[in-house]
């Protein structure tokens, strides 16, 4: 493969952050599916699992291309399945229990407006599969988007009851805002070679998409100062809530039960 | 759609002999029968039941392989699944849509079946154990469903009708990845194999009651077999449904659970067919009475999530009367305007 | 639970490809035209069934009243004179 021509730094970083991403979409894929059959109106029990469909797409992609630049024989569910807690990289934000509608659909939002930047940017990658990824995962953000932000502004102009919860909603999210944009080593080789953008060249389009949506829904976000310096880390290097153990049990219940069997 | 616009007079319709024949008419002569047509009370209120048990039943239905989406054991397994499950409460819509062009509405109907007075489905009051069961349920549950489905696409009712063809199309989908996953359990290891077939014991003789109760004992069969919205009898559906099966069940090197599971060459007009054991009807009773394994968790489960929805729906419409009356708001307006 | 929270019915139509017509699918409730127009897109076309939707409140649909169907359709059966086969041509005039 291609990848085999690479600097073994340069690999490694490039499969680390495909991972990271595969598990961004995997765990947040699996907490919405929880979703399902739960929703507040059935419009919206088939909305919600049309979101789960598409990033579980996504990480499957993900995965499965990184498995072919890592080159030991991992395919997706080996990744997905196969792994210990403190090898899951993804965003804290992800792993957060579901909570309510409004922290569910205001995680959401979050998380799809960085990503309909990151794919718009990562559809110039240097590896053309992950361009190709890009550009289609970039359409499927940019709905997730109009759906979450709807929803969101829906409920920040709605009663008093849905904007208390919303406001709740982003009191708790908040702290997980800045793990979004953080950088590294990993984040910085891609950059530099042009396969993934740094995430931390997201943050102002990020913002001014939040910006415009919470303008309807009557809200505001705390200033990125306090963003950067109040956040919580520690996904990107395996470090997890206590909800993640959970999570991962019922994720990896027959994988690790009946060990090397084909379902 | 329609139900707004239902005409008062139909409802009122004097039915005279004359008026039902005339109905009986074109039921005979294969017409269909639209939302706004005259039509019989009785004819309405059957529909009205009959979707709504149905609509009902999809959407209680998502709950027991909703169950075990989180445990999924492969990423195509789990999009499978989902994508599945949403199909469910995709029929569920689909279905309260043709009942309500019949003047009832979906709150209404959710309403009735959180309050216990609308049936549903029995299998699914029972528990999914194990990651089979989702294979058994694909196969079996929706295997029994498409055989209940089909004929439904040409019942009488319009709306009805043309949602069942809607349905058809995606629950062939589901049939086959459940037999699919069957394969892939039957092919693996005992361990693996074993989980099949215990599934297969547990939702067989359900997967039979669902065709109801057996023609001598159905309530509804012949006036719904007259107005054409039923086609077939309880007990040949289900013949229909164990012919069909036991061949499957056999490729998968699987045992059906039924010791007096026989071949019979006159059955079916000489054409064979198989002989199979007598259901437990105290069970069938059982469960549609409300007294089947899960029957209050099913609905404790639904009447939590149009509970715990109902600031969120609140919440749409509080938007959208804001949005509207802001529309309407003549210094708006002028601002449109200019 | 009350009545009063009842969210409005929509109809929903499709356009399949361009080049056809939208054609009426089916129903679905949502507050406003924009969660119709979303939730018709999630409804509707989870299997490429659309290239463009059409969203209407059913209340805003009027309809024929069936009972008046024979007084607005029936005087159209006769007039055979709209219909080109009504007329004679002789064969050698060719295709017309
Ligand atoms: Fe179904
Ligand atoms: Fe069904
Ligand atoms: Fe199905």
């Amino acid at each position: 493969m291609q990848s085999a021509a690479l600097p073994t730094a340069e690999s490694d970083a490039r499969f680390i952050q495909l991972v990271r991403l595969a598990d961004d979409h995997l765990i947040l894929g699996h907490r919405l599916s929880e979703w399902c059959g739960h929703a507040p109106m059935l419009e919206e029990d088939l909305a919600m699992p049309n979101i789960a469909l598409d990033l579980l797409g996504q990480a499957r992609a993900l995965y499965s291309h990184a498995g072919i630049i890592e080159n030991k024989d991992r395919d997706e569910d080996a990744l997905a399945y196969r792994r210990l807690e403190r090898e899951y990289t993804n965003l804290l934000m992800c792993e957060r229990p579901n909570g309510d509608f409004a922290h569910t659909m205001l995680r959401q939002l979050f998380f799809s407006v960085f990503m309909k930047h990151y794919w718009l940017s990562g559809e110039s990658s240097s590896d053309p599969v992950v361009a190709a990824l890009a550009s289609k995962a970039q359409k499927e953000s940019d709905y997730h988007v109009r759906h979450c932000a709807q929803w969101v502004i829906r409920l920040g102009d709605g009663t008093d009851e849905s904007a208390a919860r919303l406001a709740k909603a982003l009191q708790a999210l908040t702290p997980y805002l800045h793990e979004l944009f953080e950088s590294d080593s990993v984040t910085q080789t891609n950059g530099d070679v042009g396969f993934l953008p740094e995430p931390s060249t997201m943050q102002t389009r990020w913002r001014a998409d939040i910006d415009t949506i919470f303008d309807l829904a009557k809200l505001c976000l705390p200033s990125v100062e306090n963003l950067l310096t109040q956040g919580k880390s520690g996904g990107r290097q395996g470090l997890h809530s206590e909800s993640m153990g959970f999570l991962l049990a019922e994720l990896q219940f027959l994988q690790r039960t009946y060990p090397n069997m084909q379902w | 759609m329609y139900s707004q616009g239902l005409n008062e007079s139909n409802l009122a319709s004097a039915e005279t002999p004359e008026f039902l024949a005339e109905f009986q008419a074109r039921i005979d002569a294969d017409e269909k029968i639209e939302p706004n047509d005259p039509m019989p009370q009785a004819y309405r209120q059957t529909l009205i039941r009959q979707i709504g048990q149905h609509a009902h039943s999809e959407i209680v239905g998502m709950l027991p392989e909703a169950n075990w989406l989180t445990r999924a054991p492969t990423l195509r397994r789990k999009t499978a699944l989902l994508a599945k499950v949403q199909d469910e409460g995709g029929h569920g819509l689909y279905l309260y849509s043709a009942a309500e062009t019949l003047g009832i509405s979906r709150e209404q109907m959710t309403e009735e079946l959180l309050a216990g007075k609308a049936k549903y489905s029995s299998i699914f009051n029972y528990p999914t154990l194990s990651w089979a069961d989702m294979g058994a349920i694909g196969w079996l549950v929706d295997g029994a469903a498409i055989m209940n489905q089909v004929p439904l696409c040409r019942c009488s009712y319009g709306p009805y009708a043309r949602a069942m063809v809607r349905i058809c199309k995606e629950e062939s989908f589901h049939q086959r990845q459940g037999y699919e996953l069957m394969i892939s359990l039957c092919n693996g290891t005992t361990a693996q194999k074993d989980m099949a077939q215990d599934s297969l014991n547990r939702w067989w003789w359900p997967s039979l009651m669902m065709f109801g109760p057996s023609d001598s004992d159905s309530l509804h069969s012949d006036q719904s077999r007259l107005w054409k919205i039923k086609r077939f009898t309880n007990d040949e559906l289900r013949q229909k449904f164990v012919d069909a099966t036991v061949k499957q069940a056999q490729h998968l090197g699987l045992e059906i659970p039924d010791p007096q599971l026989a071949w019979n060459e006159n059955k079916n007009d000489g054409a064979g067919g198989y002989d199979f054991g007598e259901i437990d009807w105290d069970e069938f009773w059982r469960v549609v009475k409300g007294h089947g394994p899960l029957n209050r968790e099913r609905i404790a489960a639904r009447t939590k999530a149009w509970e715990e929805g109902a600031w969120v729906r609140e919440a749409a419409l509080a938007y959208a009367e804001k949005q509207k009356s802001a529309n309407t708001d003549p210094n708006n307006l002028a601002q449109k305007v200019s | 639970m009350s009545t009063s929270s009842v969210t409005p019915l929509w109809e929903v139509f499709i356009r399949p490809r361009n080049g056809l017509a939208h054609r009426h699918c089916g129903s679905l409730h949502a507050a406003d035209a924009q969660m119709a127009l979303q939730a018709a897109r999630d409804v509707y076309t989870r299997r490429g069934e659309g290239q463009s939707i059409w969203v209407v409140p059913s209340s805003n649909i009027v309809a024929s009243d069936p009972s008046a169907s024979a007084a607005f359709f029936d005087p159209a059966d006769d007039k055979i004179y709209r219909h080109p086969t009504f007329y004679d041509i002789p064969d050698d005039v060719g295709h017309m």
